[in-house]
């Protein structure tokens, strides 16, 4: 069973890069091979130039400095026995501001709060069971705000939250990365959203890249069978929806 | 955690089995505070006392008191005064010649035979007899008069020329009030083969087997947890290593090893807590296999993703990231530990190869002497009974407190 099979791809500092597929195809087993927490059995990654090192824990533990994930569910991305401070106060950690004042670091996990639209005063010494799924999200997006790593891994942010709360994570997201300058992986089944944010689109089917491009290329004028499907699945308002082609 | 307690005491399940629980736990800690006394003291001698209050047979005779012994001695009297044959005999007659039906007699009343010998004999019906059965009769009836009187008995010492004297003598209407000896026991439950009150036995005991199986139940579930832990979350090749050595003791039936193993330390090593350390590093497989398979669950969590993205160490990852997860599971499995502990030391104990010691009672002990000396062979039922009776309740208020607290950990079990 081989979930990624020879993808080949590259990416640039400061792109959104979508990658599209359905259920299966191995988006999130990619995710998780670029985030290091499997291994790649065969192939080799390069990070900025050189082949991508994390045989040791300093090394990942480097490397993680770089490239953070928000996951799909953001009810299973909080340990539910600790307190919402101790996810940022971890970001900070890592950051190397361990041995900062109190008050520094609360400054710091205020502004990252404000920055998603919440208030640190009102989640401090809170669990993470007592927020909705949009404020958890968006928590996480306050997570990447503090790391500022180099790249995001945005597995399917969106996909577990409702669609008034889907925009202005989107939003969030996007006012990150013009921020940050930072390179957004975006991983999605929904076409359609791709194309509103991406620079570049690679169409995933079984584990393979089927079609990459610029998202007017790939999507306006698509030339794999697949690539219609998908683009077909989405539904739309004003047009009756073709399930003949599911 | 004070709304899981909450929870946990919502089960009906779980509050009657703690309820058995405490009591047992209460005994054990509030009896030794009224009952002194040392558990193995044997008191009365002879074996197998019933139940029932007891009166030192010194202090009736050395009673100088105004008040006189109640008991009634008419009944053993005539019980030594007629042998089996006598009574036969007596049969026979009452049969033959009284004109009384064989039902109406019964010879394991000696009182009553005698009642009725006296009623109904007389000596003229003897007349077709030969001489030789006539007098046999005739000293029957003298014996059965005599045993019918109330003849005193005669305490003698042996002088100092080897002599009897007479020291006291004892009447049949001699009475003693019981309030005023000294020396009497309560029997709640007997006394078993070595005249030890079984009662403050079982009492010790059950402490004693409690404290066994919490240590063995400790030691197994720290060892199984540690190592289901590791094997889980490490994956590869220490999971196969942990799973081979976890496999070789599954396949091989624990209680084997742990006969084995008791065998082999040896008699003289073999104290109370020798066995429950025994008991706890033969019982840990179940526990590790069960965690292993609930953290290999838990390992692709995004939480424990995030956790290992922000830097984590693999045993702060496992101890906080995924062993709060399993908590309530693993207080289970130590709850079961516990139990097939406790359980575990009784089989051993039973086939004497339990705590080897004369100063520690044990429940798996107690049930040893009981079988030892036929205690099931000979009636006495207060030897074993008691003890099996909370070997069992305290097996089943555990495992009652286990499927409560299930059935709060998870809510699919709710009915």
């Amino acid at each position: 069973m081989t979930a990624v099979d020879h993808v080949d791809f590259d990416f640039n500092e400061g792109e959104i890069v979508s990658i599209v597929g359905e259920s299966g195809s191995g988006k999130t087993t990619l995710s998780k091979m670029l985030l290091g927490l499997i291994s790649v059995t065969d192939g080799q990654l390069y990070f900025q130039g050189k082949p991508r090192d994390i045989s040791s824990r300093r090394k990942k533990q480097e490397y993680w400095k770089n490239i953070q994930p928000i996951f799909q569910d953001p009810f299973a991305s909080y340990n539910i026995f600790h307190k919402i401070d101790s996810v940022l106060l971890d970001c900070l950690n890592m950051r190397g501001f361990r041995s900062a004042s109190n008050a520094q670091k609360v400054d710091m996990m205020t502004e990252a709060c404000s920055f998603v639209n919440l208030k640190y005063a009102e989640l401090t010494n809170k669990y993470p069971f007592e927020l909705s799924g949009g404020q958890m999200q968006r928590l996480m997006i306050a997570r990447i705000f503090l790391l500022k790593p180099k790249i995001l891994m945005a597995d399917e942010p969106t996909s577990m939250i409702d669609a008034c709360s889907r925009a202005t994570i989107l939003d969030m997201l996007l006012k990150l990365r013009d921020e940050t300058k930072m390179t957004v992986i975006f991983i999605t089944h929904d076409i359609g959203l791709a194309y509103y944010i991406s620079d570049k689109v690679y169409i995933m089917e079984h584990g393979k890249f089927v079609e990459s491009g610029k998202p007017d290329d790939v999507i306006l004028r698509p030339t794999q069978d697949y690539t219609k499907r998908l683009i077909s699945d989405v539904p739309k308002i004003y047009e009756p929806w073709d399930l003949d082609a599911i | 955690m004070k709304n899981t307690l909450k929870q946990v005491f919502h089960s009906g399940k779980f509050i009657f089995g703690f309820v058995i629980f405490v009591f047992i736990l209460l005994m054990c800690i509030f009896y030794p505070i009224f009952v002194a006394k040392d558990p193995l003291k044997m008191i009365g001698s002879g074996n197998f006392f019933p139940p029932g209050t007891y009166v030192s047979q010194q202090e009736v005779v050395d009673s100088n008191s105004i008040y006189k012994l109640n008991i009634d001695t008419s009944a053993s009297r005539f019980q030594m005064a007629l042998s089996v044959e006598n009574r036969a005999a007596m049969q026979e007659w009452l049969i033959k010649y009284g004109g009384i039906a064989e039902e109406d007699i019964d010879v394991t009343d000696a009182e009553g035979l005698a009642k009725l010998w006296i009623s109904n004999y007389s000596a003229e019906k003897n007349g077709k007899m030969t001489s030789a059965k006539r007098k046999a009769y005739k000293r029957l009836d003298e014996a059965v008069q005599k045993a019918m009187k109330d003849s005193p008995l005669y305490l003698a010492e042996e002088g100092e020329d080897g002599s009897l004297q007479q020291i006291k003598k004892i009447g049949g209407s001699d009475f003693v009030n019981t309030k005023t000896l000294g020396s009497t026991e309560t029997f709640l439950l007997g006394t078993d083969n070595f005249g030890r009150d079984v009662l403050t036995e079982l009492v010790a005991a059950t402490k004693t087997s409690l404290r066994i199986g919490l240590i063995a139940g400790l030691i197994a579930t720290a060892i199984g947890l540690l190592l289901g832990l590791l094997a889980g979350y490490m994956g590869g090749t220490p999971d196969n290593l942990i799973m081979f050595v976890t496999n070789l003791f599954t396949v091989i039936p624990s209680f084997i090893i742990l006969i084995l193993i008791s065998y082999s330390v040896g008699d003289a090593a073999r104290g109370a807590m020798t066995v429950a350390v025994i008991i706890g590093i033969t019982a840990w497989p179940w526990t590790c296999r069960s965690v292993r398979s609930q953290v290999i669950s838990l390992r692709n969590r995004d939480h424990v993703n995030l956790s290992k993205l922000s830097g984590h160490s693999m045993m702060r990852i496992i101890f906080s990231d995924i062993l709060p997860y399993i908590m309530s599971y693993v207080v289970m499995a130590m709850i079961l530990q516990i139990s097939s502990g406790i359980l575990a030391e009784a089989q051993l104990s039973i086939i004497g190869l339990g705590p080897s010691t004369s100063t520690t009672a044990t429940l798996g002990l107690m049930m040893n002497w009981a079988m030892t000396y036929s205690a099931h062979l000979n009636g006495s039922w207060w030897a074993f009974f008691p003890v099996v009776l909370v070997i069992a309740l305290i097996s089943f208020s555990l495992n009652l407190m286990n499927t409560g607290l299930d059935q709060v950990f998870n809510p699919t079990l709710r009915d």
